[in-house]
Order: C-alpha cells, then sequence, then structure tokens
C-alpha cells in the first residue's frame, strides 16, 4: 500500500498538465507549436531526401557555383555586364531586369488603368463604349499570346536597321529597337539633379503650408507659380553655370547595328506593352468598382455644393473610392511582378531566363529555384508592405 | 512553365529513387524505353507527315529497344526542349536522352549525367542571309545572333566573340518556332548560330530558297553528340555504348539491315560474335545473344542510318566528311567487340 505522500506529486503534476492544456492560451501556444514543428520537420525530411538522391546521382548541390564565371553574354543589362563575370552578377541582371520591367508596367498599368476605369463610368457613351470593349477585350485573351503578338508586330513590322526609320535626326526605329541620341555624362547633370531633389522637397512643404492655411482661414493660397519656380529655376541655373553641356552621344550605325545613344529593346518594349495593356484591364475594374461603391449621394452632394464634375471627382469621390481600390491593386501589382517572368518567351533577360540558363548550365535547378522563390518573394513582401503602409495611411480617420 | 517544369524536378529529385541497376529492369517491366528526343530538328528527331518519328536519334532509339527487348518498335518518344531535356533525364521521366546532346565534362560529371557512343560529330557554326555577302565570322561586329537558350551554344559565341574581341548581341530564345521566326521572317536577328547539322536542317525545312542562306566556314567548336543516360546505372550505360559501337562495328564489317541474317554464317569470328553465333557478349550486357543482330536488322549499320536521315540525298544534304569511318579518313570508330 503506497502512503498518499508519495501519490499526491504525481497526480498533482498529472491534474496541473491537464488544468494547463485546458488555458485556452496555453492550449493554444501547444498546438501551434505542434503544428509548425511538424511542418519544419516535414521540410527538412524533403531537403534531406532531395540531398540525399542528389548526391547519389552525382549532381552537384550547394550554391558555390554562384561565384564561378558564366560565360554566356546577356542582351540587356542596367549594370555592366560581360560573359567573364560570374553567375551571381548575371543572375543579379536578371532580377535587375524584372525590376526595371515591373516597375515601368506598374507605374504605366496604373495612370492607364484609373483613366480608363473612370472612362468606363463616363456619360460620354463613346468614350464609356471604348473604354468596356478595351477592358473586356484585352483581360479574357491570355498573356502569353499578346506577349506574342506585341513582339510578332514590333519584329515583323519594322525594318531591319539598314533600313531603319529615322523621323526625327539621330531616331532610329528598327527591328533591333528604338535608338535615341543620349546626354553625354558630365557633372553638371549630377548638380542639377541634387538642385531637382531640393526643389521637390520645398515644393511639398510649400504644398503642406498651403493646405494648412486653407484649413484654418479656409482661404487657397495659389502656389502654382512658386512650386515651378523652386523645381526649375535652380535645376536650369545648376546646368548653366555648370558649363551648359549639351553635347549629344548619337547612335550611328556600325557594322550590323547601331553604336552610341540609348536603345530601348524590342523584348523589352513587346514586354512592358503586353503586360502594361493586360494588367491596365483589371486595374480599370478595381477602379470603376471603387468608384461605383462611393454612394451617388456623395457626387450629388458635390455637385449641389457648386464643385464642377471634374473637381467632384478630384476632391470627393476618388479620396474615397482610394480605399476600396488599394487592395486589391496591391494584388494587382503582385500579379505584375511575378508576370513579368513570361517576358522569357520573347526572349527578354529577366531572372527567370537567366536562371534557366544557370541552371542548365551547372545543373542546378533546385538552388536556382529557391533563388526564385526568394527573389521573387522578396518583392512581393516589398510590394505588399508598401502598399500597405499606402493603405494604411489612406484609411478613414476617424476623429 | 520553365518555373513550373523546374519545380517539377525539385520535386521529383525529391520522391525519386535511388537509380543504379535499375534502368534496364524498369525498361523490361515496363516492356517499352522512353526516349527523349527534340521537339522536331529535321534528320535527328522529328515527326513525318504521318506522326511518325524519324531521324538519326531516333532510329538509335529503335536500335536499343530491339536490342534489350527483341522489339524495335516498343518505344516511347518524348519531345523536350533543349532547356528540360536534362531534367527529364534526371528526374527518371525518360530512360534516355537521344537528342543532339553534346558530350562535355559538366554535364559528364555536375548534371549527373553519363554518355554513350559519340554518333554524330558536329561543330558550332553559323548562318547568315546570302545578301548580306559575308564571307567569315569575323565580320560579324556587332550583330545580332540568334541562338537557342539551354544548350552549349551560348557559352562557345560568347567565348568565340571575346577571343577576336568584338561586340555582339544575343539573342537566346527558348522556343524553336520563336526562334526561327526571329531569323527566317522578322529579321530579328542577322546571324544564326547552333551546330552545323542543325542549321543545314532548319534551313532545308524552312528557307524557301536554300541558296538564300549561307553557312560560314568558321567552326567555332566541337560538339560530338551522343546518348545521354543517368550517372550510376553502369550496366544501362554500358548497353547504351555498346549498342551504338555494334553500329559502328556492322557498318565496318560490311553488315547491313537486308544481310544481317546471312551474314551470321560469316567466317569472320568478330562477326560471329557480334551477330552472337559465338555466344558471350550478349551475356556480358546482360541481353539476349542477338541484341545486335535485331538492332541491326531494326534500323541498319551506322552508315544506313547516317544516308537515310541526313545524307547526301536527303533533304540536309549532309556529306560523311568527319562522320564517315575511321579507316576512310573519319573519326567514327568503335573498340572492338569482343
Amino acid at each position: 500500500m503506497s502512503h498518499p505522500a508519495e501519490n499526491k506529486p504525481a497526480a498533482g503534476l498529472f491534474e496541473s498538465l491537464a488544468a494547463l492544456l485546458r488555458d485556452r492560451t496555453v492550449r493554444r501556444w501547444v498546438f501551434q507549436l505542434a503544428v509548425t514543428l511538424s511542418l519544419v520537420s516535414f521540410i527538412g525530411l524533403l531537403v534531406a531526401i532531395a540531398a540525399g538522391n542528389l548526391a547519389r546521382q552525382g549532381i552537384a548541390t550547394g550554391y558555390g557555383f554562384l561565384t564561378g564565371e558564366a560565360r554566356f553574354e546577356i542582351s540587356e543589362s542596367v549594370i555592366a555586364y560581360s560573359a567573364a563575370n560570374s553567375y551571381g552578377r548575371a543572375l543579379l541582371v536578371g532580377f535587375l531586369n524584372t525590376l526595371k520591367v515591373s516597375l515601368v508596367a506598374i507605374v504605366l498599368a496604373t495612370v492607364i488603368g484609373t483613366a480608363v476605369g473612370i472612362a468606363r463610368l463616363s456619360s460620354n457613351r463613346l468614350l464609356a463604349g471604348v473604354a468596356g470593349a478595351y477592358v473586356e477585350g484585352l483581360r479574357n485573351i491570355p498573356l502569353l499570346l499578346q506577349l506574342s503578338f506585341w513582339y510578332g508586330l514590333l519584329t515583323v513590322t519594322l525594318p531591319v536597321p539598314r533600313a531603319a526609320l529615322n523621323p526625327v535626326e539621330g531616331v532610329y526605329l528598327s527591328n533591333r529597337g528604338v535608338v535615341l541620341p543620349m546626354l553625354e555624362p558630365h557633372a553638371a547633370f549630377g548638380y542639377a539633379g541634387i538642385c531637382l531633389a531640393f526643389g521637390a522637397a520645398i515644393a511639398v512643404l510649400l504644398n503642406r503650408l498651403a493646405a494648412r492655411r486653407q484649413e484654418r482661414t479656409g482661404r487657397r493660397t495659389v502656389i502654382a507659380p512658386a512650386v515651378l519656380f523652386v523645381l526649375f529655376v535652380p535645376v536650369l541655373a545648376a546646368w548653366y553655370f555648370g558649363g551648359a553641356p549639351a553635347a549629344l552621344d548619337m547612335p550611328r550605325l556600325q557594322g550590323f547595328n547601331f553604336v552610341g545613344g540609348v536603345r530601348l529593346s524590342p523584348e523589352f518594349a513587346a514586354l512592358l506593352f503586353g503586360l502594361t495593356a493586360y494588367s491596365a484591364t483589371f486595374i480599370a475594374e478595381t477602379v470603376r468598382g471603387g468608384i461605383e461603391a462611393v454612394s451617388a449621394g456623395q457626387s450629388e452632394a458635390g455637385r449641389s455644393l457648386g464643385l464642377r464634375p471634374g473637381l467632384v471627382m478630384r476632391l470627393i469621390i476618388l479620396p474615397q473610392a482610394i480605399r476600396m481600390i488599394i487592395p486589391p491593386i496591391t494584388s494587382q501589382y503582385l500579379n505584375m511582378t511575378k508576370n513579368s517572368s513570361l517576358g522569357v518567351a520573347i526572349a527578354y533577360p529577366d531572372l527567370v531566363a537567366v536562371g534557366n540558363v544557370t541552371m542548365n548550365q551547372t545543373g542546378q535547378a533546385i538552388e536556382v529555384v529557391s533563388i526564385f522563390m526568394i527573389v521573387y518573394l522578396t518583392i512581393s513582401l516589398a510590394i505588399s508592405g508598401f502598399m500597405n503602409w499606402y493603405n494604411h495611411r489612406m484609411a478613414l480617420v476617424t476623429r | 512553365m520553365k518555373l513550373f517544369l523546374a519545380t517539377l524536378l525539385a520535386s521529383t529529385a525529391v520522391f525519386s529513387a535511388a537509380l543504379a541497376g535499375e534502368t534496364l529492369d524498369k525498361v523490361k517491366a515496363r516492356g517499352s524505353l522512353v526516349c527523349g528526343v527534340s521537339e522536331g530538328i529535321a534528320g535527328f528527331s522529328a515527326p513525318d507527315s504521318t506522326g511518325t518519328w524519324a531521324g538519326m536519334d531516333v532510329d538509335f532509339c529503335h536500335a536499343l529497344s530491339a536490342a534489350i527487348l527483341g522489339d524495335a518498335t516498343k518505344v516511347t518518344f518524348k519531345p523536350l526542349t533543349a532547356q528540360n531535356r536534362f531534367t527529364a533525364l534526371q528526374s527518371g521521366e525518360v530512360d534516355i536522352l537521344s537528342r543532339v546532346t553534346t558530350y562535355t565534362l559538366t554535364r559528364d560529371t555536375a548534371l549527373g549525367l553519363d554518355f554513350g557512343a559519340v554518333l554524330f560529330y558536329d561543330g558550332q557554326g553559323f548562318m547568315v542571309p546570302a545578301k548580306l555577302n559575308i564571307t567569315s565570322a569575323r565580320e560579324l561586329d556587332g550583330a545580332t545572333i540568334c541562338m537557342q537558350t539551354g544548350t552549349t551554344n551560348e557559352l562557345n559565341v560568347a567565348d568565340f566573340f571575346r577571343s577576336i574581341g568584338k561586340p555582339f548581341s544575343p539573342l537566346a530564345i527558348e522556343d524553336v518556332n520563336e526562334l526561327n521566326n526571329a531569323f527566317f521572317n522578322s529579321g530579328r536577328c542577322d546571324v544564326y548560330t547552333g551546330d552545323t547539322s542543325g542549321l543545314a536542317a532548319w534551313r532545308s525545312s524552312l528557307a524557301q530558297n536554300k541558296d538564300d542562306y549561307v553557312i560560314l566556314p568558321e567552326l567555332i567548336s566541337k560538339e560530338p553528340l551522343a546518348a545521354a543516360m543517368r550517372h550510376g546505372d553502369q550496366q544501362f550505360g554500358d548497353i547504351v555504348r555498346w549498342v551504338g559501337f555494334a553500329l559502328i562495328e556492322a557498318e565496318e564489317k560490311g553488315i547491313t539491315q537486308a544481310n544481317a541474317d546471312e551474314m551470321k554464317s560469316s567466317a569472320d569470328p568478330t562477326v560471329q560474335a557480334l551477330l552472337g553465333v559465338s555466344p558471350g557478349l550478349g551475356k556480358a550486357l546482360g541481353l539476349d545473344e542477338a541484341w545486335a543482330l535485331n538492332a541491326i536488322k531494326a534500323v541498319g549499320n551506322y552508315g544506313e542510318i547516317f544516308e537515310r536521315n541526313v545524307g547526301a540525298k536527303t533533304p540536309l544534304g549532309l556529306q560523311r566528311g568527319t562522320n564517315a569511318l575511321w579507316n576512310k579518313g573519319g573519326l567514327i570508330y568503335a573498340p572492338p567487340a569482343r
């Protein structure tokens, strides 16, 4: 027969454990911990099996290949790149190309999408009809087909470089792309840039002051001339006193292609057009939905205050609609970034295209795919982080 | 798509089992050979008007299937892009890759592959429109050069232009139709680079007039084309290698598709051993003694395969050149089958 004193601690421990599990907070933590641990160990198991299989097949593993010489060329790059650079740098070039096309497309698609979305609501039947046809037409055709279409259009219809269209001196249009003259680098442009940044900061400040004054006194201050002054006069002055550089790097035909100037490749153009035209339709629908969700009483009230329709839209409808627009539009931005990888079909050297070559030459598919995943995840999280911040800022402030 | 395929590889790498010694059993159990070929390269692997695959690479798979299974028709052809071919092989989607694949050190090692006998000695060259009046690749200053991505061509062309110190702009396209379109139709690129056999193949099938395009004399690389299989399965590797050698040996000994059965009564001991009259070779490979006989009866000897698919009488019109037998001034050579 056991002593109660001996039994008690065990029972007490059991009971206190049971009591602990009955505690909702503790229970929640235990379950979450269990799920997380099993997920992590499952992934760990997969990684271990994969590593074992790869080792058995004699396939190289690890990220050491990133420092190896790439030995392949890339058709366009934002930074200096040659075949003598490393795979790591080649992937960076691809990443920057992805960023370049995504960011430009996001800006353009937002502008076009907003305009088309508003146009669809226009009382002008023709305008609304054209906007509607654009949206319904383009958003229902797969993006890949649209990219092939734009690429084919640009490369087949434009002439070869020797017969390039030359509408203005120094501007050449051929199936190698658009070549434009470029100002030759000069220190004065740097100074002008600094002045522009300062000017922009002062302009923002002026705008704030004017807004605050209007809140206080109800009177609107006209700041447009002052803004134009701070934006442009210092820039022009910096350029003029910096030596007024105006030397142009003119493109000219040498051998098979143009040298000098800046070039916009047909691959970039086709991807940009396709991505922008396609995504703008979704943005247009989001904008239209957002505007229609603002109660009609708001615009009636605005009009009865004597505001012109444009002002009603800008001051009353859009600020309210934007709260409904931002979350779905964020998803669109994320889609655009990811869709830019379709550029691989039309030879645009984005991250996926460069990664595929790397994968093929090194055979390290898993490593390269993991880089794809990390990079797209990072870009997407950055965009959604920014948009969440913006959404927060735009949210209705209740006082 | 690309991402999808790569992810597929990642997942198959996770779930695929060990490989050593298994390919032969797998092929026998399945009763057919899964052979990775191109999406359509005339003369090497392309479907004809009835949908039947034909070409040198295709014939090799038929020979292999005849040697292993005794039936040349038991082959499933799987078209693969240059980009996804190794992934398909590594993950076990195909048993063998017979798809104008260059034998290189990196592929032999880091990619986890093994290679069979070299069945075609190719070299990378340049094709340009004849109207440009270019006679040498050294004149291609700043030219836009189309090439298929995922090939050794990308490396060779970059190396070549680095060595002559001239710029060029690459246009690496994966889809072969887009690629051909960029060169033959839109003129997006001035030059098409690739293995010369392949260039000749495209010219024969796509150019309206064959003489509108010229292949420049410079060969900038060695491209020995061979069948590839997974590293680690030595037995299957031996079979692939020796079926290739047997076809070469057959040409050397004058054994053809037509006279193979008669040749069994040949007094030549090498012929007797090869055709299984005097047994031993089949057993050594783990195959039926009639392995080489079946392969030769299925597709003919190496010379017959060459002439039928890419030879002078075909649209490609290639000469034997480096692909002649070693005793006729070429490089095609088989180690002794004994």
